[in-house]
């Protein structure tokens, strides 16, 4: 069995190609079938008639199959069924946009600007700014005669950098060789893989998103490789394009003059009866000088006509890059990966876009094979609970749940104590408090478990209280003027409140675990059964009430036989809402606190980002959502089928 | 079993809001004899559905008194059962269900009960619709479900508000003749409120015309044909030249105070 499991897995992408070929099929079939039942149906009814929307199954299984197809789509899952190696092709891609991307940082063919560009306006600006805030009164007035001149110096120094005819011979070189190499990789790219080997320890990389290494990182083709080696060199590259300076003798000069100039102003005092605040200025300002020159005198500012020659080389690389890709993968990239692209980061190589955030279908059901797994050593479960299993409860938990130790108390006599011969022997008191508390074992039953149970169990017990309290109480609010009058203010100002406003009074209270929960849907549920409750009560018909009256029936047989059932259609349609209510709080709340259930494997799945996960959890929710209401539409269907026909 | 008896029965309504009171009934005195079938008649407004809602208990005149036998009537009872225009059938129980009723409410012993719904439904012509559920019944047999489910209680006197204004005229045909039937089966006191002159004349061995503003008694006919359609059929008694007669002369009464009314208002 688990060998099949196993199967199923490692083949995912190939099951999904003939999933998304028999979906297509699907939808076209149905499409064609729903066109033509509809021809022959239209013809019987006019427009607006009720009848035309019932049946309609083609076009529910045309429904199902687009949103599959869209979920494969979207998810890259038809990428990755059909065309496996793209993604570790682009991955190598990713790989010299990752290694050039240094460069591109500083172009304007990557960046908008060059860098130096956007270096000389920051600089000019805090400089001019720095300026306009000397603080006068903490320099004398031959040091801000100096100051000034420091200023114009530094601006001079910045067009030093920017013009192309000072520019140092050196650094001209080193760009020109830089573009060389640049050009060389493209060149590379040009003549194509052929020649180029898979590495050969790439044969034992796991496929595509099977492990949670999404995508293999070395080259599996020949085309791969190419670009892994391209990659590498172009690390390289980039390495000395960062190590390109810019060193005009004009500026060397001014650099060392401004140097000693700025330290001269730091070993000098401070002006007569300047105070503290002064003092604190005026350190504060040649600190904030100096780092401005700190950042001047690094050589990164080239003239822009310098890197033109940069920029077109790694204008030419990309274009190299593109045709490089070749027609097929460009193909793949652009029609099968919408939304995105696959990039490298430090490590390894991740989808990006739509194929990140919404997991392949595949992987979600793989995904919930795992966690439904009841085997929790065989890596099943979450967090050391099962989705939905069973375990043996202790029978004492349960009493101990719902004895009060309180009658231990009660109970005449002493509590035992510790005898001289350290010895203890319960007595009648503390056999009793030994029960209420659950200690006393009484055998096991079998239990649901899990974190599915664990919220179902949160919803049930609570709609069950909602019930069998907020139902009477609704039923003799609709009766009795006293019931409706002192009841209705407190649950029309307390059933307002979102329920989840709430949540952190009532976890605080009643605890993070499951009373806590109980009580905030208690309080959904109730609310709800009584307004719906007292409802059906209060519409009860005059005479049937009456006729009831005759036929000597007492207040409370009316209560129980007519009024009662009576308002059943508006009890049942208010447990279904409950139950929709109940479950949205549930969710909620255990995302905000708690150890079980479905909103808490959730909240944990966002902390990890484990899209997969998320939304395992999100359909769990909706198809447990989506069976609570089948089976009360069902419920309602079956007990009141005189609805709508009185 | 009692003669019911209505001693000066007043009933005065106040509109809580404006204070104004409306005089829906007045000094209204009548005995009606045990076994008697009386059908009261009047144009809208006369306080005959009022009349009847005293009758059966669901509410208290202003002054007077009405009584059945010695005992006077201070509220609901099972010896006044109830007919209402929409059968009031409980829609979530089954016919033998909704029959048995009063039965279950004075916990009768089952098996007496289940004998007593079968004798019942087979007397208004429902063998074998025990299980039915009653929405599934048409007008007619929700009415005569209605009608069972009153008789097993052995009442002394059967009140009927409108009972059959809501069937078609065929049906409605039926039903009268099961009306007298019972009637003459039963030995029962039966007061039955109606908006059609032939149908009072056809159930009413006595007959009430009550007029509005106040609401009281203006007249009141002696007739023959109740006892005429227990032998006759009723289109029969309707071809009956008195029967015409009579027709005529009520309906233009009910005519004559319709235009007062909207003359006054």
């Amino acid at each position: 069995m688990s060998d099949f499991f196993h199967w199923l897995s490692v083949n995912r992408a190939t099951i999904a190609a003939f999933l998304i070929i028999l979906l297509l099929i699907t939808f076209v079939f149905s499409i064609v079938i729903g066109r033509r039942l509809s021809a022959i149906r239209d013809k019987d009814e006019v427009f607006g008639d009720p009848e035309r929307t019932k049946g309609g199954w083609y076009w529910a299984v045309c429904g199902v199959s687009a949103l599959l197809l869209i979920w494969f789509y979207f998810s890259w899952g038809s990428a990755r069924a059909y065309f496996p190696k793209s993604a570790n092709e682009l991955c190598q891609v990713a790989k010299l946009h990752d290694a050039v991307s240094p460069i591109n940082a500083a172009l304007p063919s990557g960046s908008r600007y060059f860098k130096s560009t956007t270096l000389v306006a920051r600089n000019s600006e805090q400089l001019r700014a720095l300026r306009a805030g000397f603080p006068v009164a903490a320099f004398s007035a031959a040091e801000g005669t100096e100051v000034e001149s420091l200023f114009d110096e530094l601006h001079g120094l910045i067009g030093i950098y920017s013009d192309p005819d000072k520019q140092d011979p050196e650094s001209n070189s080193k760009l020109a060789s830089l573009v060389d190499e640049i050009n060389g990789l493209s060149g590379r790219l040009r003549d194509g893989h052929s020649g180029y080997e898979p590495a050969p320890e790439a044969a034992s990389q796991s496929a595509w998103g099977l492990t949670h290494i999404e995508i293999p990182l070395l080259p599996e083709t020949a085309r791969g490789a190419l670009f892994d080696k391209v990659a590498n060199d172009a690390q390289g590259v980039a390495k000395n394009f960062l190590k390109a300076r810019n060193a005009p003798p004009a500026a060397v000069d001014a650099i060392a003059d401004i140097r000693a100039r700025i330290d001269v102003l730091a070993a000098g005092a401070a002006p007569e009866g300047a105070d503290e605040a002064a003092l604190k200025d005026r350190n504060n300002f040649i600190k904030s000088l100096d780092r401005i020159f700190k950042r001047l005198d690094d050589g990164t500012i080239f003239p822009a006509a310098a890197l033109d020659g940069v920029d077109d080389a790694m204008a030419g690389l990309q274009q190299a890059t593109q045709s490089a890709k070749g027609f097929g993968l460009r193909f793949v990239e652009s029609g099968f990966m919408p939304g995105g692209s696959i990039i490298k980061s430090r490590t390894q190589c991740t989808e990006q876009g739509s194929g990140r955030w919404l997991p392949k279908p595949t992987d979600v059901v793989a995904k919930f094979g795992l966690l439904a797994n009841p085997d929790l050593e065989a890596g099943g479960g979450f967090k050391g609970t099962p989705l939905f299993w069973w375990k043996w409860l202790p029978i004492a938990d349960v009493v101990g749940f719902f004895t009060p130790d309180w009658i231990a108390d009660v109970i005449p006599g002493e509590f035992g104590r510790h005898g001289p011969d350290g010895n203890f022997e319960p007595n009648l008191k503390d056999r009793v408090l030994a029960f209420a508390q659950g200690d006393v074992p009484m055998g096991h039953v079998p239990m649901f478990a899990g974190h599915i149970w664990d919220s179902l169990f949160r919803v049930l017990v609570a709609l069950a209280l909602g019930i069998l309290l907020g139902v009477p109480l609704g039923i003799f609010m609709g009766v009795s003027r006293f019931f409706k009058s002192f009841f209705d203010p407190l649950i029309e100002l307390y059933r307002p409140v979102p329920p989840l406003a709430w949540a952190p009074l009532i976890l605080t209270i009643f605890g993070i675990q499951d009373d806590g929960k109980i009580f905030l849907l208690f309080m959904v549920a109730f609310a709800i059964m009584v307004i719906s409750a007292r409802t059906g009560a209060s519409g009860t018909q005059l005479s049937k009430i009456r006729a009831s009256h005759s036929l000597g029936a007492s207040t409370g047989q009316i209560l129980r036989n007519v009024i009662l059932p009576n308002a059943m259609p508006e009890i049942l349609t208010g447990i279904r809402i409950a139950i929709g209510v109940c479950w949205g709080t549930l969710v909620a709340a255990e995302m905000l606190a708690g150890t079980t259930g479905v909103g808490f494997v959730e909240n944990v799945a966002r902390t990890v980002s484990d899209y997969e996960l998320i939304w395992v959890t999100i359909l769990i929710m909706g198809l447990l959502g989506l069976m609570f209401d089948l089976f009360m539409r069902w419920v309602i269907d079956k007990s009141i089928p005189w609805r709508g026909k009185g | 079993m009692a003669n019911l008896t209505s001693d000066n029965l007043c009933m005065t309504f106040t509109n809580p809001q404006t204070g104004a009171a409306v005089e829906a009934l007045k000094d209204v005195n009548f005995t009606l004899k045990k076994g008697e079938i009386l059908s009261v008649l009047g144009p809208s407004g006369c306080g005959k559905t009022t009349l009847l809602n005293i009758i059966a208990g669901f509410i208290n005149p202003t002054s007077g008194k009405i009584a059945l036998g010695d005992n006077e009537i201070t509220g609901p009872g099972v010896e006044r059962g109830m007919v209402f225009q929409q059968g009031a059938l409980f829609e979530w129980l089954p016919v033998s269900k909704n029959v048995d009723f009063g039965l279950r409410m004075k916990k009768t012993p089952k098996k007496e009960a289940a004998a007593q719904v079968e004798k019942w439904l087979d007397t208004v012509g429902l063998q074998g619709f025990g299980d039915t559920p009653t929405y599934q019944l048409s007008g007619g047999m929700q009415q005569r479900v209605a009608l069972a489910r009153c008789l097993v209680n052995d009442p002394d006197v059967i009140l009927m508000d409108e009972p059959l204004g809501a069937l078609d005229a065929l049906t409605r045909e039926k039903m009268q003749s099961l009306v007298l039937d019972l009637w003459k089966e039963t030995g029962k006191t039966i007061m039955i409120i109606t908006h059609s002159v032939e149908e009072a004349l056809l159930l009413g061995e006595r007959l009430f015309v009550m007029a509005p503003r106040p609401g009281r008694l203006h007249k009141e006919y002696r007739l023959p044909f109740a006892e005429m359609g227990l032998t006759q059929s009723l289109r029969d008694v309707k071809k009956d030249p008195y029967f015409s007669e009579v027709r005529e002369e009520i309906l233009t009464m009910i005519w004559n105070m319709e235009e007062e009314i909207m003359g006054r208002v």
